[in-house]
């Protein structure tokens, strides 16, 4: 077997695709929380429970209704953004006169209440979720599970959809020019708050897709999310939220190196993105993508 | 303002007082930790409250420092990094004999401040809601740290820190003895917050929370200010925390993790953002909680979330807040602005 600068190509390339995957999750939770950010100028801190509310989702549908991963796939996000919904209408939407540091602490409330419940419910050692592709091919490089590709590709492609309908169509316009003045857009008849509110669970809904994807390769966890967010957070000082394709190549990028880490220095994997967030903020503090103010 | 002022004071000798009898009635240790957390949520409260900068990973400082405390009470030796040619980076291992406890906490508070300059002047390069993103992401990072380090113990913390006797001559191992030790720490550590705020320093770190652009047309050094105030709450975290390591006599993972960090943000917002009282009465209410709710196991985290929802909804003041408000209504006819941050503008 030949090595490459000293690691075997099984190691590097099995991390590398580990790295895509999670790259993957955190584009798509990033992809959410800049959507949401540009409309409603709050943090979600809410998102990291919400993918864990997802992943959780799909293990009940699978195990009290007997709904196939398949179904959990499209159900799930749907479910978890439709109580997104009903979180924004209930609590958020009474802070929008308020500094955005309040919507902050209010979703960091939420998400300690619902990772509570879970943990109350389900306890912090995990349920197993079974593969729904299970095996693989060899590609003489490396060992393909097909399940890792398919996430590879699925959340790729869920991330250019939402960049196509947020940069290319009719809605996606109204969207940004909420984004920018929203007085201005509802002065035209468009119904603002409403759209508000879709893109609250929109966002939500990816998130908890995002979680759905997760649930196969790593067991569904009441704590999975908490310490998710904090590196999508990193994620996304990095990429700065001005940009939905800047989010995408951000959270992929950073996935990919967060894996090659692992290969070459395992001691800093944990640490590596918040290091580079260090960096980005000293050398370019609006974000790799990201506009001055 | 120089009523106020008195006022103010005039409530903290009350405070002391009860604070010097207050052993008398309640469990000491009880009483440690409320200082402690009190000394905490204040150092928290000098940014969020005063420059209006949410930091959302205090615990980094005070958890550090319950680390550095414990480990030169305990081991009491220092490592530095060096570097030579051929043999790359190494650790020089500098021993010095175990400390008293007073010099271990100042070590821990030391590094603390060290740390607080590090963390800040990359922090204050971004406002609002990404300053607490990024504090919340340098927290992570520091825990990452403490649980890879080699002299924090991992999973099992610094245990069994030997209490010596102060400045070589006063016994403390015995709780009540501490306990008047803690008073005082907690007692220089909130003068020294409350004489930063009623500073003409204090009053350009005011401006800057409501303006931020003019204060800098009027010539200040805006940063420079965030981050010497920044510095300042990180050291004073970092007391409250090497104090902590002194009274439990254990450093653990505990006190890094972001749901401390989430913990002192809560006790600051239970008692009031922005009062000089407010995050000493929270933290009195939160621990008290949480010693009462102990035996509830998940349900704790599911109530502490609940009272952040409540209390962003309808009890943004605190409970100070919500006094001081109380009695500015009964003492003037014309309506007073409430003395309570309403952190910046509206939305746009």
């Amino acid at each position: 077997m030949f090595e490459l600068i000293g690691v075997p190509p099984q190691a590097l390339f099995g991390q590398l695709l580990l790295g895509l995957i999670n790259g993957a999750f955190y584009a798509l939770l990033s992809l959410g929380l800049a959507v949401i950010f540009g409309l409603m100028n709050v943090i979600n801190f809410t998102h990291g429970a919400q993918y864990m509310t997802g992943a959780f989702c799909a293990w009940m549908l699978l195990n009290y209704l007997g709904i196939p991963y398949w179904g959990a796939l499209i159900l799930a996000p749907i479910i978890v953004g439709a109580t997104g919904i009903l979180i924004e209408r209930l609590f958020i939407s009474r802070l929008y006169h308020l500094d955005h540091l309040y919507g902050l602490l209010l979703t960091f409330g939420l998400a300690l209440i619902i990772e509570g419940l879970f943990r109350r419910q389900y306890g912090i050692s995990g349920l197993p979720y079974a593969n729904p592709i299970p095996g693989g091919t060899n590609l003489g490089f490396m060992f393909l599970p097909w399940y890792r590709g398919w996430v590879v590709i699925f959340s790729l492609s869920v991330c250019l959809a939402t960049w196509f309908v947020i940069e290319k169509t009719q809605l996606g316009a109204y969207l940004r020019a909420a984004t920018e003045r929203p007085d201005l857009v509802q002065a035209f008849g468009i119904n603002v708050p409403r759209m508000i509110t879709l893109t609250y669970g929109f966002g939500v809904g990816l998130a908890a897709l995002a979680g759905v994807l997760a649930a196969p390769i790593y067991s569904v966890n009441p704590v999975m999310g908490a310490n998710l967010i904090i590196v999508v957070f990193a994620v996304v000082v990095i990429g700065g939220m001005g940009s939905i394709l800047g989010s995408i190549i951000t959270g992929f990028g950073l996935g990919v190196v967060e894996g090659l880490t692992k290969v070459f220095y395992p001691e800093a994997s944990n640490t590596v993105i918040f290091i580079i967030m260090a960096v980005v903020l000293m050398l370019r503090p609006q974000g790799l993508f990201g506009t001055p103010k | 303002m120089q009523r106020t002022q008195n006022w103010d004071l005039r409530v903290f000798a009350a405070l002391l007082a009860i604070g010097v009898v207050a052993p008398l009635l309640v469990y000491p240790v009880f009483l440690m930790k409320v200082l402690c957390f009190a000394l905490f949520a204040s150092a928290f409260n000098l940014l969020i409250g005063y420059v209006g900068l949410l930091s959302f990973g205090h615990a980094m400082f005070f958890g550090f420092a319950a680390y550095v405390t414990g480990h030169l009470a305990k081991v009491g030796t220092v490592s530095l990094p060096y570097w030579l040619p051929v043999l790359g980076w190494n650790w020089m291992v500098i021993g010095i004999a175990p400390l008293t406890p007073e010099l271990a906490i100042l070590g821990g508070v030391l590094v603390a401040t060290l740390l607080g300059l590090i963390v800040g002047s990359i922090a204050i390069r971004r406002q609002g809601i990404y300053f607490a993103m990024v504090t919340l992401a340098l927290a992570q990072m520091v825990y990452f740290l403490c649980v890879q380090a080699k002299f924090t113990g991992g999973e099992d913390g610094i245990q069994a820190i030997p209490r010596r006797a102060m400045l070589g001559l006063i016994d403390v191992s015995h709780d009540l003895a501490f306990y008047y030790v803690v008073l005082v720490i907690f007692a220089a550590g909130f003068l020294i917050i409350y004489r930063t705020i009623h500073s003409p320093f204090g009053q350009v770190l005011k401006a800057i929370r409501e303006n931020e652009t003019r204060a800098v047309s009027l010539g200040y050094a805006v940063s420079r200010f965030k981050l010497i105030a920044f510095v300042i709450s990180a050291a004073l975290a970092g007391l409250a925390g090497a104090t902590k390591a002194m009274v439990f006599q254990l450093a653990s993972l505990t006190d890094v993790t972001w749901q401390m960090s989430g913990e002192v943000v809560l006790m600051t917002l239970v008692g009031g953002m922005g009062t000089v009282f407010g995050p000493t009465v929270g933290a009195a209410i939160i621990i008290y909680m949480q010693n009462y709710l102990a035996g509830f196991g998940e349900w704790v985290l599911v109530i502490q979330g609940a009272i952040f929802v409540v209390a962003v909804l309808i009890f943004r003041r605190g409970v100070v807040g919500e006094l001081i408000a109380f009695v500015r209504r009964r003492t003037s006819k014309t309506v007073a602005a409430p003395d309570t941050i309403e952190l910046a503008k509206p939305a746009r």
